[in-house]
C-alpha cells in the first residue's frame, strides 16, 4: 500500500505505517496525525521525536514504562502517567503514536 | 481450464471487507443470550468479510512456505491434507466422528457475540470436513454433495480464511462435545494448509519470524532488553526504595524464567514482571531471564506448524545449555504454558540437566503460592484493598495444561494466590468459569487490529459475565495470567464501556502485595 502527500509517494504496511523509516518529515507526520483525528500539539510531538530517537537507537519503539517515565522528565510528574499519553494519542500509544512517528507497528501480545 | 494468475487469485481469497475501526460492544447487560439462526435457510455469515491481513512473499519465505498462492493450490492443499491425515490420526477421527448433535453449537464465544452461523463449531468444522469426504471418502467420492462432500474451490478457500481464524483455538466447544472432537486441531489443520500453499496469516507468520530472527515476538533484540530491564530497576528503587534486580543472562543462576516478552513492554503485563522479580527478590534466590529464551509464546502451535514450534521452542533449550539452571519457570501466559507443560518435553526435552526435586517446567504462580505458604514471603493483603477480584481462566491454561501436583491445579492455584493477595474476591458465572472459561476473543493468533470486529464479538461473553460482578459485587479488576488476555482485554473493555484498568496480572496484586525488606 501507499499513499501521495505532496507530490511523493509514501509507501505503508496494510495498516498505514511507513515501510521506511527515513520516510518521514514533520509534513508527512502532520498528515498521517491529521488522518487519525490527531491534532498535533507541542506535547505531540515531544513524543514523536522521543520515539523516533529512542527507535534509532535500539530499532523497537520504547516499553510503555520507558515512554512514560521520560513524559515525566519533559511534562513533569503530574503528566507523566498513562492518563495523559492516552488523552494526547487516544487510540494508544502503539496504534497512534507509532504510526504518526513513522516506526513499524509493535508485533506480539501487546 | 486455467486457474487465473496466482497474485490476483491471493487477492481475490484474502479480500477483507470493509471492517469498522470504531467498532463498539453490544450494551452491557449481565445476560448471554444465544443468537438465533433461521432454520432451513442458507444465511451469508455476518463475519464472512473479517479476514485478518495476509502474510507478505517475504514473511512466508523466511518460514519456508511459499511466498503467494502456489498456482497448483487445490491439488497442493489436498496433498498437504493427506499428509497431516497420516501424521495425525487423531485429526481423521475428529473428521470422521462427528455426528451433527449440536451440543457444539451455542459454546463458542465468536458464535454468541457474531451470530454467524459459521462460527458454530460444527460449521466451522464442516468447512474442512467436506472436502475431507470429497477427497479421502469412499462415499464422498461416489455420492459427492449427496454425502457432504465439496471440492475445494476459491470461494471455499476464502470461507477458511475467514472462519479459521474466527476460532482462537480456546477447545471450550470440545468440553461439551459427547465425543471430544477438539476443533482447535482442525483449525490448526487448516492454517497448516493454508501456509502450506502460501496463503498465510499476517499477525501469526510475521510474529514467528521476528521470534525466529530476533528472539521474541516484540523483535526486542539485546540492546534494547537491556535497556528496559535497568530502567525497570530504576522504576521499582525509586518506588519501594529496595534495590529489586531484573537478572539478564546471568549464567549459573538457580532458575531460569521464560516469560512472554510483552511482560518486557506493554502496561499491563510489566506489572506481573515486576511482580515476579519482587518474588524472586524475597525469596532470596538466584535468577536469571536469558536474551536467548526471551519469549514464552509461541505463534508455531496457533499456524498447526510442528517444526515452526520446535524451532521457536529451542531457543528455550540453548538458553538452558548456556545458563545451566536448575529449575525452568514459565511466566503469566496462557499457549506458553500449553506449550510448556503439554510439548516441551517432546519438543526439547528430556531436562536431564535440570534438578528432579523441581517439577520442569514450574508455572510462576505455583512456584509462588508455594513461598507464601512455607512463609519464605509474606503478603499484605490490605494493599489490595481498593480493589474487588475476579478471575478469568485463561482457555490454554485451563483447557490444555494442568498445574501444580493435584488435578484440576490450574484452577485452584492461581485462585489462592489471588485470595492470599486481596481481601475481596468474586467468582464470575460458574458456567463460563475454570474448565468451561470462554475465550478472552483475542487468542489463537487472532490478537490483530483489521479483524477487531471479530475480537469484540468474541469477548463478548466473558465481558456480559464481568458485567454481572461489577454490577452485584463492584468488582473493579479481572485478573489474568495471559499476555494475550491482558493485550486483548485492555483493548476491548473500552469498547464495552469498561475501563481498562479493570485488566491486570496476577503477580500485578502480588507485585503490590508482597511486604520487601529484612525477613523477621
Amino acid at each position: 500500500m501507499s499513499f501521495e502527500f505532496s507530490g511523493k509517494t509514501y509507501e505503508t504496511d496494510d495498516d498505514g505505517y511507513l515501510i521506511n523509516l527515513d520516510d518521514w518529515n514533520q509534513d508527512v507526520a502532520a498528515y498521517i496525525a491529521e488522518q487519525e483525528g490527531v491534532e498535533m500539539t507541542d506535547a505531540h510531538w515531544e513524543v514523536v521525536n522521543f520515539l523516533r530517537t529512542y527507535y534509532k537507537e535500539y530499532s523497537i519503539a520504547p516499553a510503555i514504562k520507558i515512554l512514560i517515565k521520560e513524559m515525566k522528565k519533559m511534562f513533569g510528574p503530574e503528566k507523566g502517567n498513562s492518563a495523559y499519553l492516552y488523552n494526547l494519542y487516544p487510540a494508544g500509544p502503539a496504534l497512534q503514536a507509532c504510526k504518526i512517528a513513522g516506526l513499524p507497528k509493535p508485533t506480539g501480545c501487546v | 481450464m486455467a486457474e487465473p494468475a496466482a497474485e490476483k487469485t491471493l487477492l481475490d481469497v484474502v479480500t477483507e471487507a470493509d471492517t469498522d475501526k470504531n467498532a463498539k460492544g453490544p450494551e452491557l447487560t449481565g445476560e448471554i443470550n444465544v443468537p438465533r439462526v433461521e432454520e432451513g435457510r442458507i444465511v451469508k455469515g455476518k463475519l464472512s468479510g473479517a479476514k485478518p491481513h495476509a502474510a507478505k512473499p517475504e514473511i512466508m519465505t523466511a518460514l519456508g512456505f511459499p511466498d503467494t498462492l502456489v498456482d497448483n493450490w487445490e491439488e497442493a492443499a489436498v496433498k498437504r491434507l493427506g499428509e497431516l491425515l497420516e501424521k495425525y490420526k487423531s485429526l481423521q477421527v475428529y473428521l470422521d466422528i462427528c455426528v451433527r448433535c449440536g451440543s457444539c453449537t451455542d459454546k463458542c464465544q465468536f458464535f454468541l457475540g457474531s451470530g454467524d452461523p459459521n462460527n458454530m463449531p460444527v460449521a466451522r468444522a464442516e468447512l474442512l470436513r467436506r472436502v475431507y469426504k470429497k477427497y479421502f471418502t469412499t462415499e464422498g467420492k461416489l455420492f459427492g454433495k449427496l454425502a457432504g462432500a465439496r471440492k475445494l474451490d476459491l470461494k471455499l478457500l476464502g470461507d477458511w480464511y475467514a472462519y479459521f481464524h474466527q476460532c482462537s483455538q480456546c477447545r471450550r466447544c470440545s468440553v461439551f462435545c459427547p465425543y471430544g472432537i477438539d476443533t482447535a486441531e482442525i483449525s490448526m489443520a487448516a492454517r497448516e494448509i493454508m501456509d502450506s500453499i502460501g496463503l498465510g496469516q499476517k499477525y501469526c507468520d510475521m510474529t514467528i519470524g521476528k521470534l525466529l530472527e530476533i528472539g521474541n515476538n516484540l523483535g526486542m533484540n539485546p540492546k534494547a532488553l537491556t535497556n528496559t530491564l535497568e530502567s525497570i530497576e530504576e522504576d521499582i528503587e525509586e518506588e519501594d526504595g529496595v534495590p529489586v534486580k531484573l537478572p539478564l543472562d546471568v549464567e549459573g543462576a538457580d532458575i531460569l524464567l521464560v516469560t512472554p516478552s510483552a511482560d518486557f513492554f506493554a502496561s499491563p503485563h510489566v506489572e506481573s514482571l515486576i511482580g515476579y522479580a519482587k518474588v524472586f527478590h524475597q525469596a532470596g534466590v538466584s535468577w536469571t531471564m536469558s536474551s536467548l529464551a526471551s519469549e514464552a509464546g509461541n505463534f508455531g502451535m496457533f499456524v498447526g506448524n510442528y517444526t515452526l514450534m520446535q524451532k521457536a521452542a529451542m531457543r528455550i533449550r540453548n538458553a538452558i545449555e548456556q545458563i545451566k539452571p536448575k529449575r525452568l519457570i514459565v511466566g503469566e501466559c496462557g499457549h506458553a504454558w500449553r506449550i510448556a507443560y503439554s510439548f516441551w518435553n517432546t519438543l526439547i526435552g528430556p531436562f536431564d540437566s535440570l534438578d528432579p526435586n523441581y517439577p520442569a517446567p514450574q508455572h510462576i504462580c505455583e512456584y509462588t503460592l508455594d513461598l507464601v505458604k512455607r512463609g519464605a514471603i509474606k503478603l499484605n493483603k490490605e494493599a489490595n484493598d481498593e480493589f474487588t477480584v475476579t478471575f478469568h481462566d485463561s482457555c490454554n491454561v485451563a483447557r490444555a495444561s494442568r498445574m501444580g501436583s493435584r488435578p484440576g491445579g490450574q484452577f485452584t492455584i492461581p485462585r489462592e494466590l489471588i485470595k492470599a493477595s486481596c481481601n475481596k474476591y468474586v467468582e464470575m458465572d460458574p458456567a463460563t468459569t475454570m474448565e468451561k472459561t470462554f475465550c478472552c476473543g483475542g487468542g489463537g493468533g487472532l490478537l490483530t487490529d483489521e479483524i477487531m470486529e471479530t475480537r469484540i464479538a468474541g469477548a463478548m461473553p466473558r465481558m456480559q459475565t464481568l458485567h454481572a460482578v461489577m454490577e452485584s459485587d463492584g468488582v473493579n479488576f479481572m485478573a489474568l495470567i495471559c499476555a494475550i488476555c491482558k493485550a486483548q482485554f485492555t483493548k476491548i473493555m473500552p469498547k464495552y464501556g469498561v475501563p481498562m484498568e479493570v485488566a491486570g496480572g496476577v503477580h500485578q496484586l502480588v507485585g503490590r502485595a508482597i511486604e520487601l525488606g529484612a525477613k523477621e
